[in-house]
This record gives C-alpha cells, structure tokens and sequence, in this order.
C-alpha cells in the first residue's frame, strides 16, 4: 500500500511536469498556425491583384501565366526566404545569447551582421562575384553566391572572435560587450563605406540600397542554399540543445556537468555566424528579428532550449514575414525595405529590453 | 577507498596554490576541508573535478584516473555545486533535469524523470517545482542545486562553501540535508566550509589546510584549540556542549 502510494505521488510531480511541457508544445503551435496564416495572407497581397482563386490555382500550377510567374517567381520565394531566413536570425541570435551569457548578444548587435555585409561587398565590388545594377527590381545581381557567403563569413569570423575574446576576459559585461559590438559595426560600416566610395555613383545607389535588408532580390537558387544552411544549423543547434541548458547554469557548473564549454561555446559561435553571414549576403543586414525573438520568447516559455530554439525560430518567421508584409503593403506599390521595418519594431523593444535592466533572463 | 588524491600540486601564473596535498575518503564519509581564506580550498575541489587542471599529484575516483577518463563519466562520478552561481529563467524541474546531462544521449527517459522526481522530493522543494529559479530564496536555491547534484547519481557529492550565504535556519538545513543524503545513498561528500561549529556538526573527516599545504588531517581529535590557534591566527577554547566540541574564539 506504502509503495503505491509512493508511485502515485511519484508520478504526480511527473504527471505536472508533462502538462507544463505540453503548454509549450501548445505555444509553438500556436506561432506555427500565425506562421501559416500569415503566409497565406501574404501570397494574396501585392500590387498584381490576384484573388484567392487564382492564388491557390497558380500554386497549383493552373493558373494564368502571369498569375503563376507572381506567385511561383515572385511571392513564393520571397515569403519561404522570410521563413527560413527569420527563423535563422532568431536561433543565431538565441544560441549568441546563450552562449556569451549575454541576453542582449545578437547578430546585429554584435556587429557580426555588419562584418557580412563588408565581407559580402568586398567580393561583390572588389571580386567581381556579383554585378550591382541600377535597376530596383534587382539591384544587384548575384553572380556567385558561394564566393559572397564565403568572404561574408569570413569576416563575420574575425568579429565573432574578437566578440569571443571580449566575452572572456573578465570585468565585461553585457552592455559593454554590446559597445564592443557598436565599435565592430561602425569600423566594417566605415570599411563597407571605403570600398563604395570607389566605386561609380550608380554602383554606390545600389550598394547602399543593397545593404538595406530587402527580401525582394531572392530567387529559388539563394532560397535553397539559405534552406539548406540554415535546416542543417537548426539541427546542429538542437542536438547542442542540453549542452546549452547546462551552460545557462555557469561555466563551472557546466563543466562539472561534463559539458565541453569551450567546444560548445566555439561550435555554437561559429554556426551562428555562418547563418548569419548566410542570410546577410542574400539579403542585406536584418537588424532585430535575431534579438527580439528569442528575447519574447524567453519570456513566454522560460530558458529551456529544447523549446527555445524551435519557437525562437518559429517566432523570428512570424516577425520577419510579418514585417515583410507590412513592407510590401503600406505604401503600396512602392516596397519599403525590410530591414527598415524590422529596425523600426525592434528599436523601441531594445530600448525597452535596456531599461529594464538585463540581468534578469 | 573512493577518492584518493596524492601529491596535488598547483599553481597559477603569479603564485602557488596548492602543495604535495595528499589525503583519501572512505565511502560514507564526509570530509570537511577547513582553512583561512585563499588557502586553495575551493581550489582542491576544482583540481579534483578537474575544472583546474592540476600540475602534480593524481587523483583516483573509483580506481579511475581523473585525468584520463573523459569528461561526462567524471560527472557521473562527481556532483559538485560551486560557491557562486547564477540563477536563471528555468524552473527547479528543469535545473535539475540539467543534472542528468552527463547520462542524456538524445533525449530524457523516463528513468530521468523518475530520479529528477525523487530528487526533489528528498529535498522537499515539490510544491517549488515549477517555478522559475530566479524566483526562489538563497536557501531554496541552494536546496536546488544540491538535488541537480544528487539528480548525476555520483559517488562523491562536492560543496564549496554551501552554507556561506544563507541564514541560521538554513544553514542548520543544508547540513542536515547533506548528512541524510551521504548516510541514505551511501556516497562521500567533500565540503570547504568556513564555520567551524558547523563543519564540528555534520563531518566524520576533517582536513586543515594552511598556505596550501595539509597542516593535519583526521578524525575529530584534530579539531584542538592549538591547531585552529595555528591555522587561522585566532585564539580559541574547545569546549564540549552535549558531547560535541565547540570552538569559542577567545
């Protein structure tokens, strides 16, 4: 009788577990729904009015031709890249969070976002891998991509380290680590500046606008590689996902706990930039969305990473499809970059994060 | 024998912590290490996790060399809770199903959950389980991390100053919980302790450590009034209050 009992409230502190773990389970799919939804508001928006009929015939590939060239060319690429891209700044941005310790460690606020981006215009001015055209349907033309997400990882490297190297000499805290971060911004915005003002005006117009963060220039080539990438870290992210749990508790602690923090930390930095400088050289520097989604939903959910990583990456989709869309149809039919949108939501939410003080995560 | 450490030396760029420190732990035992502050306590414990990598001397747990099996079968060997430590947004649950990290492959099992469940139960936290840790009082806290160690099922539990930030009731607690922990599960404990009375209450071991070297080391009878006198400058009475002695600083 003892013994059943025992089992009984044995499996109650089990059983309350379970349920907790289900509301999480609850609120990722719950984002995911608003992720669904909003793609299917954003396929039927946009200055080629399409009605719903001939949305969902053109995805079937029935539609008219023009009808299936704005979906299939068009909206399609540019909402699963919002997806796939958003998604990929908010684990960068967790993971650069959970493992500097710092709640404010993003890529943009690290300056690796800025690093990309000179690292990307050096191979598209200096390397010839893309051809910058004046045209604002496609202002640059990305001739090889492999060569412009090479050189902006490359220098999204140098800032991690540097960013690394901080973060571990003691006495720097969060805040300064992210001053740290404003220094690494300005000195590759100053190197992004120099390389463009060698190059001809019509080059500088489409360079500066390239730098904004715009998802209209994706086709499916960069859709797929960004897929790829970034499915392959969020892999990697989650097989690391008890390791970062443990590293939430302290270095020492962590070691204690037979976690590699070293490695880990290293690993976790280095897949981050490499999403990162991804995402940066098909599309500009998003500032923002790899910052405030993992931030919301800490705070929804709680530091667990095995949920964290997956609803941070479900929320950063949302935000940027949902700031995509705004883009695209506030003053329509002109496009406002993304990027532009992303900072201007997330800016005020920073500052809020700021005053409130970070050391509660 | 489960732990034996011979000839630990250490030493950090500027200076040397710690010299040919040689001592062993019986199971059952529980061994407090006392000393001044700076004297290489928490630096023994961290040599013997090997989070310090110790220049000289080796360290056997369990007839394993410290030094050469890996990382993850260390932790399951040793639970150690260290003198800082940050609390955070996740709940008591979930900090200590973090004790289980050195046993997780892919994911928990059920028999993780079962020991998680019965850590916090020996601990009394349930009703605390799912609250978020930064939520909780010191001694609470504290309570946490003991059952996140206990969760590594080690044979050597490791404290570095458990008692140091709470209050009297707590501290009395802690202790005890230590105590009925190494009695009911039949592992050691290891634990750098400043308040001697307290160390006098729960430890069946004692090592004095003085400039990083071990002054004595023994049972009960090394706890004299010359030997403390010695190892913290301060002059001092041992009387005996219902049987257990009792340091009075003069």
């Amino acid at each position: 009788m003892r013994q059943e009992l025992y089992v009984q409230e044995n499996s109650d502190g089990i059983n309350s577990y379970k349920s907790y773990i289900k509301k999480k389970v609850i609120v990722a799919v719950l984002i995911l729904l608003l992720v669904i939804a909003l793609s299917i508001i954003a396929l039927n928006v946009g200055s080629a009015s399409l009605d719903m009929h001939q949305v969902f015939l053109s995805i079937l590939g029935r539609g008219t031709d023009v009808s299936k060239v704005v979906i299939w060319r068009i909206r399609l690429p540019r909402i699963i890249g919002a997806i796939v891209a958003g998604a990929g700044l908010a684990v960068a941005g967790c993971v650069m969070q959970n493992n500097l310790r710092n709640p404010l460690a993003s890529p943009s606020t690290l300056g690796i976002s800025n690093a990309s981006a000179f690292g990307a215009n050096i191979a598209i001015v200096l390397l010839g891998a893309g051809s910058i055209r004046s045209t604002t349907a496609d202002a640059v033309i990305i001739d090889n991509p492999y060569i412009v997400t090479l050189s902006a990882f490359l220098c999204s490297i140098i800032a991690m380290i540097v960013i690394l190297m901080l973060a571990k000499s003691k006495g720097f805290s969060p805040e300064s680590i992210v001053l740290a971060g404003v220094a690494l911004s300005s000195l590759f915005t100053a190197g992004t500046t120099l390389i463009q003002y060698f190059a001809d005006d019509v080059q500088v117009a489409a360079a500066v606008f390239w730098t904004f963060g715009d998802l209209g220039r994706l086709a499916w080539t960069e859709v797929i590689i960004m897929t790829i990438v970034i499915t392959l870290s969020l892999i990697y992210f989650m097989l690391k996902r008890w390791d970062y749990n443990a590293l939430d508790s302290g270095e020492e602690a962590s070691k204690s706990l037979g976690v590699n923090v070293e490695k880990v930390r290293l690993g976790g930095m280095l897949v981050s930039s490499i999403v990162t400088a991804v995402s940066v050289s098909f599309l500009g520097i998003i500032g923002f969305v790899g910052l405030i989604s993992p931030q919301i939903i800490r705070r929804i959910i709680g530091g667990d990473h095995r949920f964290l990583i997956p609803i941070s990456a479900l929320m950063g989709s949302l935000l940027l499809l949902f700031s995509d869309t705004l883009a695209r149809t506030l003053i329509a039919p002109v496009i406002l970059p993304v990027g532009a949108i992303t900072s201007f939501l997330g800016a005020p939410l920073f500052l809020y994060l700021l005053l409130k003080g970070v050391k509660n995560r | 024998m489960i732990l034996s450490v011979q000839g630990l030396g250490f030493k950090y760029p500027s200076h040397r912590v710690l010299k040919d420190v040689s001592f062993s732990l019986e199971k059952g035992e529980c061994l407090a290490v006392l000393g001044t502050n700076g004297t290489g306590k928490s630096t023994l414990l961290k040599c013997i996790n090997r989070i310090l990598k110790a220049q000289k001397g080796t360290v056997i747990i369990d007839s394993h060399d410290v030094k050469k099996i890996n990382q993850v079968k260390l932790a399951q060997k040793i639970g150690y809770v260290s003198q800082t430590n940050q609390s955070f947004k996740t709940t008591v649950f979930d900090t200590v199903l973090i004790g289980r990290k050195p046993y997780i492959k892919w994911d928990i099992t059920k028999n993780d959950l079962d020991i998680v469940n019965s850590a916090i139960k020996m601990l009394e936290l349930e009703e605390y389980s799912l609250r978020y840790i930064d939520e909780l009082s010191g001694g609470e806290f504290q309570k946490v991390l003991i059952a996140r160690a206990l969760a590594q099922e080690p044979d050597i539990l490791m404290f570095d100053e458990p008692t140091s930030s709470l209050d009297l009731k707590n501290q009395l607690e802690v202790i005890n919980i230590i105590k009925k922990v190494v009695k009911s599960k039949g592992i050691s404990a290891l634990v750098t302790i400043h308040d001697l009375n307290l160390a006098l209450r729960f430890a069946n071991k004692f090592i004095l450590l003085k400039d990083g070297k071990i002054f004595a080391a023994g049972g009960i009878e090394i706890v004299t009034a010359e030997n403390i006198e010695y190892v913290y400058s301060v002059p001092v009475r041992v009387e005996k209050f219902e049987n257990t002695p009792v340091i009075v600083p003069l």
